[in-house]
């Protein structure tokens, strides 16, 4: 689904818990999420820490689609600016 | 007496009989002899071969930490001394195929043994592993356990007994894109004709060079002001209202279905649940906003990083979905998404 969001010119952030998956399949813009069970959250931290995790990995997914890929990328909350 | 094969095998944690989604984060462990669906691949392999040893290891134990999770088998397998890996049959469970196919190349590579798998040939494990592990092709769900056992154990004599294997065709596994080269009784010319007039009077043909369905994509220009972007949330987290009154399958979804997000500030347990069929949703069911990031999203746009929240919530399963049927999905959400004037989006897989 990514990928065709992508060729229709919407740049997307594809948030995964496994990456393998669409890095093999071509997809341009995959962001590592936290786990599979809960992609953007933490249920063993306090909620406000939790909405601080969900935040940065939004801002993370924000700035991904203002990048310029070439091929497919994954992108880390470490790349945060 | 000619020794016997010893087979190591592979299943996850729920065809080891473990449990289901809630033991999906079980480590990575060995049990001597055959467990669930080996016991029947021993009967298949016969007095040739034996199960030495079960390997089972959770899904998302697997998905998320894989070199830990491979680098314990190979000390797990390495005392038992085996002669060949057998992963799955895995069918259409995506984490499931994809930790086949990793086990089964790693073991090559490490041990220097065989090893096959066996998955749904739109298993996502299919595309990533076929050139360099043996996948025997299977149904989509675990109704095809005889057949794909059967022909696992089929495919296990041959390549411990190192007879050269015949085509995938007639093999029974997923191509690896080798070609050899045979003798034709016709030249090129005669044959790529014949070939023509075959396609023209609408008669069944065969290309002696399927192409890959594979195809890139070009990657969308980067958005270029966010501040007045329109950003849509999209997901295949099976994130639908309460009580799923569109009925979305849990696996192998045949639709996308749109919600609106008009008026909300976040996603709740109360209004919302996960069907996902492929992970625990019970964190999702908990705070939706844990797949689909609605309140930060919404912070965003308060603040003005965003133009605006898409106001409609786009929403599939991804567990099992046939590959056309997603770029199907994807293909018409874009045009909608087009439509809307939506700039960029977020898509939350799993």
């Amino acid at each position: 689904m990514a990928r065709e969001l992508e060729r229709a010119g919407i740049p997307t952030a594809y948030f995964t818990a496994i990456p393998t998956i669409p890095l093999g399949l071509g997809t341009p813009r995959i962001v590592r999420g936290a786990a599979i069970t809960h992609l953007l959250g933490d249920p063993g931290r306090s909620p406000e820490q939790e909405r601080a995790l969900r935040r940065r990995l939004v801002e993370l997914g924000l700035q991904v689609v203002q990048t310029a890929v070439s091929e497919p990328r994954l992108f880390g909350l470490e790349e945060l600016r | 007496m000619e020794r016997r094969i010893r087979v190591i095998h592979y299943l996850n944690q729920f065809f080891a009989g473990v449990g289901g989604e809630e033991k999906a984060g079980l480590p990575m462990e060995i049990r001597a002899g055959a467990l669930g669906p080996g016991r029947k691949l021993q009967a298949e392999l016969g007095p040739e071969g034996e199960i030495v040893a079960t390997l089972l290891c959770g899904d998302n134990a697997f998905a998320e930490q894989p070199e830990g999770c491979l680098a314990r088998a190979l000390e797990l397998i390495g005392p038992y001394k085996p002669d060949l890996l057998v992963a799955g049959p895995a069918f259409g469970a995506g984490r499931y195929g994809l930790a086949c196919g990793q086990l089964c190349q790693h073991v090559q590579d490490h041990l220097g043994i065989p090893a096959l798998t066996a998955m749904h040939p739109e298993n996502p494990g299919v595309e990533l592993y076929r050139a360099r592990v043996y996948i025997v092709a299977t149904g989509p769900a675990a109704t095809a356990m005889e057949p794909a056992l059967r022909g696992m154990a089929r495919l296990a004599r041959k390549l411990v007994t190192g007879v050269p294997l015949g085509s995938p065709e007639v093999e029974g596994y997923l191509p690896r894109g080798i070609r050899r080269n045979e003798f034709a009784a016709e030249p090129a010319g005669v044959r790529a004709v014949h070939l023509l007039l075959r396609k023209l009077r609408g008669d069944p043909y065969e290309s002696e060079v399927p192409l890959p369905s594979f195809e890139r994509v070009t990657p969308a220009p980067p958005l270029r002001d966010l501040q007045q972007a329109a950003v849509a949330l999209v997901t295949e987290a099976g994130v639908v209202p309460r009580g799923n009154p569109d009925r979305l399958e849990a696996r192998r979804a045949t639709k996308w279905l749109r919600y609106s997000l008009h008026g909300l500030r976040d996603l709740t347990g109360e209004q919302f649940e996960c069907v996902h069929g492929g992970f625990d949703g019970h964190f999702v069911n908990q705070d939706p906003d844990r797949v689909v990031p609605l309140d930060v999203l919404r912070e965003l746009e308060a603040e003005g990083r965003i133009g605006a929240v898409h106001e409609i919530l786009y929403v599939t399963v991804g567990a099992g979905a046939p590959l056309a049927n997603a770029r199907r999905f994807g293909q018409e959400i874009a045009a909608e998404l087009r439509k809307a004037g939506v700039q960029a989006a977020i898509l939350t897989g799993t």
